[in-house]
Formats: structure tokens, C-alpha cells, sequence
């Protein structure tokens, strides 16, 4: 507590370290601010998993089903790439904290790609699933679906353009190592992102 | 970064050739007056005082609405409203008072308050609440517009399904859309309050020493945050339902409507705490100054606010006894109806017990508090009668129900937040209301909210359905209904007399830093409050910090005025009393603040030069995009929708990329192009 009493006199002033600034907790507002940005998202997820979890079966027999369209082994291989992109993220934070510019590069380009590979493959299962006969109206399974898959689908993409704006501004050297934070903070939201795949993955997919 | 000069205007005219002529995206810096100043604040107080006098204007507008149902409801077979126009007006009246007025209210008050009585400079994301009043503004005005694009919002303010999926016209659709754009105003309110709240607060400023009121908003602020993204989910399956023919509430392809109550009632009963708790906070620090004692039981208020918070959760399917739940589930929620009403009998006897042989003042705001204690009672009462579920069975949509939200929204909400309104407004705008006239609204206004409300109870219980545009005549309603339109424009007369009071007010007046002789930080600073709120940051060493720092004990154990040496101006931070209070931060602590202190004194007089953020364009441009999405959605036109969402995002990043404080702030000091998302920090 005791930076918070951080003090200047009159006329001139203190300049507080912009990357650590004084807080009761010692955490900075952003952390905060996005842990509970996420703790309201788990209520999204929430809502939505439980509108797809309720309509699970109702649909009269013989009407599109789970059974018919999904390719499991296929969606557990997006699945794991998704997964990577976590692992990809920690280094790009790691590279970071280290002051390692090239690496931060690397590995945020890395989990950009990984992201975006896993919304290209939601997108090619996406064109499957309607050429099969599968549309948003079809019925409750395909309406709760798609709205699903679909909420997470756009979660990943801003994720993936928060990770391409971090890369851009690293590359014009406008991310140095003492905003560590900010890539931190895309990561929470990434890893945020990635359990919840694995909550619907499990819901979703793997239990018939 | 910025430089803060004192805010009379006066005082900014030596600066002035540093504010070149304002051009269009040059940085607003922190001398950009007039409406661009307004339109471009990051200043919580300024923001603050837009989300009250906003809101006001929507009270306004919901109060006639809710004066033209009560001209149609006046007499049986009335033709004053076409059964249509009835649906739009009632419609709009629910909607407008919940998301337009009573919300906003709390928001505004807690944005204004919250900072100044944790001894914070400002907010944790100070452009962020810019864009929480800016998205606030343009959804209302998004809803409202409706009226004149084809009619306004017409399937009740909890647009159950399948009615509203199916109604004809883009009515619902415009309440989807307006209701979206204002969860996301909440949102970020709620995030940005309850960071503030957790890391911002002065020195010494432990959780149990915090205010009540900032107890209660913060609990309210958490409600929120949970509670906003089950609506946003229940508004997007309707909203795909009617834009993209999606089955979720399609009753044809085996869908359960019973979906949308739940996800809608799992918002709508924290949405009643959210309603209500910030006006229990207001009355918690209200009763206190005017009965001249320390809130009883402060522990237990703030326990049973977070026992309110927490059981909120649990009562939402008493809205649903109607609707065959099954005996179980109707059982559990029954009970845990009842059981909420512990906690709220707790803070009533506690508000009671307050008043306890204190040496009570009847100024309005106290007047207010009081109406509020004992409305909310009447109100609260109703509210367990609704756990019985053989009786809410019989008045489930009937104007018992009508009664009973009325009385704690309005006989609650409302009074908490006129008692708030009369106890801060010399604080807001360094001006006393007049106290005649401030009486004469409350007692004008309580008489005629029991004229309009009590009678509900009775038609109610005699079987009168809500939402019916007429009634025939002979029921036995007749009469009441007449009282409760004579009751429903002394309402009217009682908010023109507090419009009155607020203009006959309007010449500056010398109220001090503290008219009321009161309890909080807030009224340590001027009134109104310099844009830096605290010239140094307080240290806090007890509960009621500014009392304890004005009165001491004798041996009686009697208030004692503490001397004061006339010359100093302020109390802030010096005259603390380090053995003041539990748990304070340790004497190593209040030593090393207090040489800061003396350090500051020498130069006490000089302005201070406080860095706070600058102004911005980007949140008013960014939540321009939401109602373009907005309309692009409804009218399907997805090039519209899409330009709109271009807009956001583009705000978004312009928003990103601008450092929080603005090079060119920076009369004095050299540029700073920290690029940090929050200045506001606690540097004094």
C-alpha cells in the first residue's frame, strides 16, 4: 500500500511507472477489468451451452441429428491445434517478459495462425454441415448449433485480431517489453477462449 | 500528460493560446469547452451528472406515458388509447423506467460518488466510462425512435415468447436491438465501477471502512456483471428467431418457451437487486447524517447486501409459479423467496434502529429516506406474499403484482434516489435546493404515489388482469381506478414542483464543503468538486472518516467538536487520528504518509498540477456504430449493418492506439506518450 502514497509537491511532479501503477490490490486496473470481463463471458457461455444442452433431443426422429453430421476425429484435430495456440501463447508472453522482441514475433504470429486455422476449419465444417442439409433453421439442433459454434467461432477471430495488432505493433516497435502486460491480458482472453472449446468440445461432440 | 487547472473558467484563461481552435480529430485536450467539452469528457463527474440529467429526461418521458394509461385506465370502456397504442405506451413505460431511468440513475449517482467517496481522482477506465453514458443515450434514443419508424415496442416489457417472436411490425425488434445496446452500456459500467471500487481506493481505505453506498454499488455493479450476459443471450435467440427464422422459440419444431422465461427472470430478479440496492445504500448514508448517529450495524448491512446479492440468484422462478414448474422446483423457490426477506428485514430494522433515539432532522432528503424505509416495507411485504405460491398463483398478473413492484421500485427506488438527489445536489452543483419546496415534492409525491399504488392491491385481489387496455364497467373497479388516476397526476405535480425547485435554485450559492454536516469523504472537497477531486490523496483511518475527523468523545462519551484552527482550509488528510478505527494500515505507514504531507504543505497554496486523462472523441464515435449495426439488422439491410460494425472497430482501434493522456496536454511539462489505458492513478 505503501506506493499508493506516492506523492509530489505542488509544482512539480512524479512520474509513476505507466506499467505498474499504485492500486490497492497491486494488480493493475486492466487485469482486473479483464478477469471480470471474462467471469461475465463464463455467464455467455453459460446461457448458451444450457439453451443446447436443453434443446439436446427434442428434435422429432429422423430430422438432422448430431450423429449425421459430426466428424469427430476431424473436430479433435482442430481441436488440438486450438489447444497449441495456448501453448504458443504462454511463450509469446514468456519471450516478452524477457525483453526477447523477435521471439514475442514469432510466437504471436504463431498463435495468430494456429487461431485462425482453427476458424478456418470451423468454417470448412461449417460449409459440410449446410451441404448437408444442415442451416440455422432447420431445426433446434441446428438453430442451437450453429449460434454456439458460432458465438465461440467469433470469440477466436477478435482473438486472433487482438494477437495480429499486438504482432503489428511489436513489428513497428511499439511494444516493448514494458507493456508485457497488454500481451498478458490477449493471452487471459486466448486461454479464456480455449477452455471454453474444451467445455463445448466435451458437451457438444463427445458425449452422444 | 495533463495538466489540471482548478475549473472555474476563469482560471483557464492564461493557457488559453495552447487551445488553438478546435479541429475536427485534433485531440480534444483538457481546456476544450462548451459542448465539445461535454461530448468529449472523460471526467466521471461530468459524466456522472450527463447520466442524471439524462435519465431525468427519460423519467420524464416514462411518466407520461405512464400518465397517458391512467387517463385510458381512468374510466371503464375508455376510447383515450386504441388497444394498440395501450400496448405500445405500457410497453415502453416498463422499459423506459427499468433500462432508461432507475439504472442510469443508480449509474450516474455511483459514477459521481463512487471515486469521490473511496478518494479517488477518478474512475480505473475513465474513457470507458465515456462510452458506457455515450452507448447508454443512443440506445434509449435508438428505442425511442421507434415511435417514429413504424411504432414503438408493444409485447410488455419481458417480451415473452412466442408472442413476441411472432408479433408483426419491427417493434420487438427495435426493443431487442435497444435493450442489447444498453446491456453493453451496463457492462462496461460494471467492469469499470468494480475495478474501481477493488484498486482504487485511497489509502486506509479498507473494504469494511468503505461506504455504505459503495457496498451496495459494488454489489449491484457485480449483479450486473453476471446478470447482462444471460439477457444478451435470451435477446439473441430472439432476435435470430425473428431475423433468421431460428427455432428457439419455435413452439412448431418442439422448442420450449419456457426457455426465455427462464433465461429472462435469471436476469430480471437480479435486475430488481440491481434497482434496489444502490437505493438502500443511498438511504444508508442519508439516515445516518440526519439522525446525527452511526449507521447501526454497518458489518450487517454490508453482509446482508452481499446475502441479497448472492440470493438474488436463487428466486427467479417466482415469476414463473403460473406456469407449471412442478410441486419440487415450485417448493424450492418458494422458500428461497421467503428466505431473501431475511437479509431485507435485517437492513429495515437496521434503518430503524439508525433513527433510534437519534437527533433526527427532517430535511428533505431525510423526508425521502424515511418514505423509502416505509414504502419499501409495504412493498417488501407484497413481495412475501408472493412466496405463497396457492396466493401468487391467484395474483399472478393482476394489479396485486402492479402494486407490489410499484411500490418497491417507485415507494423505493425512486424515493432512495430523491432522498440522493436533495442530499448530493449541493455537492454536484455547489447549491442547496430550496427546503420548502423540497418538502412540498415529497409530500405531494407521497400522497399521490399511495393514491395511485394502494389501490392496486384491492382491484388486484378483486381479479383485474394486468396489461388490459379497458375494462367493462360494474367489476368493482371503477372507483379505484379514478383514485389511482387522481393519484397519478398529483405524482406529476410533485415532479413539476422539483423541476420547479431546481430552477428557482439556480443562482449561485455559498454552500461549503460540507452543508449537511455529514459522515464521507465527498464532502471534505469543495462543492462542486475540483476536476482532480482530492488536491492530496486522503488517508483513511477510520469508518465515517470525516466525522471522526470533525468530533471526538469526551468522557461521557458524547460528540465533541474537535478546535479547528480557523485558518486551515481543508481537512483532507491532515487532520487524521492514527489510533482511529480497526484494522488501519500500520503506523509505519501513516508515518510515511504524513511527511508527504508536511512536504506539501509549504506549497499548499500554488494550483496543483495533477495529471488527469484527456478527453476523447473515440467513445462517442465508436458507440455511434451500435445503433447503425442496430438498424442494418432490423431492416436487414446487412451493408448498413456491416459500415456500422467497420465503425466500431475502426473507434475502436483509433481508441487503442491514442494514449489515455495526449501529448499536446501538456502546457507545462514535457511531452509523455505513455500510452497506458489508465492515468487516473492515485498521484498527488
Amino acid at each position: 500500500m505503501t506506493d499508493t502514497a506516492v506523492s509530489a509537491r505542488a509544482g512539480s511532479h512524479v512520474e509513476v511507472d505507466a506499467g505498474h501503477p499504485p492500486t490497492s490490490t497491486g494488480l493493475s486496473n486492466e487485469k482486473v477489468g479483464m478477469w471480470a470481463f471474462l467471469a461475465s463471458e463464463c455467464l455467455l457461455f453459460g446461457a448458451l451451452i444450457s439453451t443446447y444442452l436443453l434443446f439436446k433431443g427434442r428434435d422429432e426422429p429422423g430430422s438432422i441429428a448430431p450423429a449425421d453430421v459430426f466428424d469427430i476425429p476431424y473436430t479433435s484435430v482442430s481441436s488440438f491445434v486450438l489447444l497449441m495456440s495456448s501453448l504458443t501463447m504462454v511463450l509469446a508472453l514468456a519471450a516478452i517478459q524477457r525483453g526477447d522482441h523477435r521471439r514475442t514475433r514469432v510466437w504471436l504470429l504463431t498463435t495468430a495462425l494456429l487461431g485462425a486455422s482453427f476458424v478456418a476449419g470451423q468454417a470448412y465444417e461449417f460449409t459440410v454441415f449446410v451441404r448437408e442439409g444442415m442451416n440455422l433453421r432447420v431445426n433446434l439442433f441446428s438453430s442451437s448449433f450453429f449460434t454456439l459454434t458460432g458465438f465461440h467461432g467469433a470469440h477466436v477471430t477478435i482473438g486472433v485480431l487482438m494477437l495480429l495488432s499486438l504482432y503489428s505493433l511489436s513489428m513497428r516497435g511499439k511494444l516493448p517489453a514494458s507493456k508485457a502486460e497488454t500481451v498478458e491480458l490477449v493471452g487471459l482472453y486466448w486461454h479464456f477462449v480455449d477452455i471454453i472449446w474444451i467445455v463445448i468440445f466435451t458437451l457438444v461432440y463427445l458425449i452422444p | 500528460m495533463a495538466i489540471v487547472t482548478p475549473p472555474r473558467p476563469a482560471a483557464t484563461a492564461p493557457e488559453q493560446p495552447l487551445n488553438a481552435p478546435i479541429r475536427f480529430l485534433r485531440r480534444p485536450t483538457g481546456y476544450t469547452k462548451g459542448l465539445w467539452g461535454w461530448m468529449t469528457t472523460v471526467d466521471h463527474k461530468k459524466i456522472g451528472i450527463m447520466y442524471l440529467g439524462t435519465a431525468f429526461f427519460f423519467f420524464l418521458l416514462g411518466g407520461l406515458e405512464a400518465l397517458l394509461l391512467r387517463i385510458q385506465l381512468g374510466s371503464p370502456e375508455n376510447t383515450f388509447l386504441s388497444a394498440d397504442a395501450y400496448n405500445q405506451v405500457f410497453t415502453m413505460h416498463g422499459t423506459t423506467m427499468i433500462f432508461l431511468v432507475i439504472m442510469p440513475l443508480s449509474a450516474g449517482l455511483a459514477n459521481y460518488l463512487l471515486p469521490l467517496m473511496i478518494g479517488a481522482r477518478d474512475v480505473a477506465f475513465p474513457r470507458l466510462n465515456a462510452i458506457g453514458y455515450w452507448i447508454f443515450l443512443l440506445g434509449g434514443l435508438f428505442m425511442y425512435s421507434s415511435f417514429f419508424l413504424g411504432g414503438a415496442p408493444n409485447g410488455g416489457w419481458f417480451g415473452y415468447v412466442p408472442l413476441s417472436r411472432s408479433m408483426p411490425g419491427h417493434n420487438m425488434d427495435y426493443w431487442a436491438f435497444g435493450l442489447q445496446i444498453l446491456g453493453i452500456s451496463s457492462l462496461t459500467g460494471a467492469v469499470n465501477l468494480i475495478v474501481t471500487v477493488i484498486n482504487m481506493r485511497a489509502p486506509g481505505m479498507s473494504l469494511m471502512r468503505m461506504p455504505i453506498f459503495v457496498w451496495m454499488s459494488l454489489v449491484s455493479q457485480f449483479l450486473l456483471l453476471f446478470a447482462i450476459p444471460v439477457i444478451t443471450v435470451a435477446l439473441f435467440l430472439l432476435s435470430f428467431d425473428r431475423l433468421f427464422s431460428t427455432n428457439f422459440f419455435n413452439v412448431s419444431a418442439g422448442s420450449d418457451p419456457l426457455l426465455w422465461q427462464h433465461l429472462f427472470w435469471l436476469f430480471g430478479h437480479p435486475e430488481v437487486y440491481i434497482l434496489i440496492l444502490p437505493a438502500m445504500g443511498i438511504v444508508s448514508e442519508v439516515l445516518p447524517v440526519f439522525s446525527r448517529k452511526p449507521l447501526f450495524g454497518y458489518q450487517v448491512m454490508v453482509f446482508s447486501g452481499i446475502a441479497i446479492g448472492f440470493l438474488g440468484w436463487g428466486v427467479w422462478a417466482h415469476h414463473m409459479f403460473a406456469t407449471g414448474l412442478g410441486p419440487v422446483a415450485v417448493s424450492a423457490f418458494s422458500a428461497s423467496t421467503m428466505f431473501i426477506a431475511v437479509p431485507t428485514g435485517v437492513k429495515i430494522f437496521n434503518w430503524i434502529a439508525t433513527m433510534w433515539r437519534g437527533k433526527l432532522t427532517f430535511t428533505t432528503p431525510m423526508l425521502f429516506a424515511i418514505g423509502f424505509v416505509s414504502m419499501f416495507t409495504i412493498g417488501g411485504l407484497s413481495g412475501v406474499t408472493h412466496g405463497v405460491v396457492p396466493g401468487d398463483t391467484q395474483q399472478t398478473d393482476t394489479y396485486y403484482i402492479v402494486a407490489h413492484f410499484h411500490y418497491v421500485l417507485f415507494g423505493g427506488s425512486m424515493f432512495g434516489l430523491f432522498a440522493g438527489a436533495y442530499y448530493w445536489y449541493p455537492k454536484f452543483a455547489g447549491r442547496l435546493l430550496n427546503e420548502r419546496l423540497g418538502k412540498a415534492h415529497f409530500w405531494l409525491m407521497f400522497l399521490g404515489f399511495n393514491l395511485t399504488f394502494a389501490p392496486f392491491h384491492i382491484i388486484g385481489l378483486q381479479g383485474m388482469p394486468r396489461r388490459i387496455y379497458t375494462y367493462p364497467e360494474g367489476r368493482g373497479w371503477d372507483v379505484w381506478n379514478l383514485v389511482s388516476t387522481v393519484g397519478s397526476f398529483v405524482i406529476a405535480v410533485s415532479v413539476l414542483v422539483f423541476i420547479y425547485n431546481l430552477w428557482v435554485t439556480r443562482k449561485p450559492q455559498e454552500v461549503g464543503d460540507d452543508p449537511w454536516d455529514a459522515r464521507t469523504l465527498e464532502w471534505t472537497i469543495p462543492s462542486p468538486p475540483p476536476e482532480y477531486n482530492f488536491k492530496e490523496i486522503p488517508l483513511v483511518t477510520s469508518r465515517d472518516e470525516l466525522w471522526h475527523r470533525k468530533y471526538t468523545e469526551d468522557e461521557h462519551g458524547r460528540s465533541v467538536r474537535r478546535e479547528v484552527p480557523e485558518g486551515q482550509p481543508k481537512m483532507e488528510g491532515t487532520e487524521v487520528e492514527p489510533t482511529g478505527g480497526e484494522g488501519h494500515e500500520g503506523p509505519e505507514h501513516v508515518g510515511d504518509h504524513a511527511d508527504t504531507e508536511a512536504g506539501d504543505h509549504e506549497g499548499a497554496e500554488h494550483e496543483p498540477h495533477i495529471h488527469m486523462p484527456s478527453p476523447s472523441y473515440w467513445p462517442l464515435f465508436t458507440a455511434l456504430g451500435l445503433p447503425i449495426i442496430s438498424y442494418g439488422m432490423i431492416y436487414k439491410v446487412w451493408a448498413v449493418a456491416i459500415l456500422g460494425g467497420l465503425w466500431t472497430v475502426s473507434g475502436m482501434y483509433a481508441w487503442a492506439l491514442e494514449p489515455a493522456t495526449a501529448p499536446e496536454d501538456t502546457p507545462v511539462h514535457g511531452p509523455d506518450t505513455s500510452g497506458d489505458e489508465v492515468e487516473a492513478v492515485p498521484v498527488s
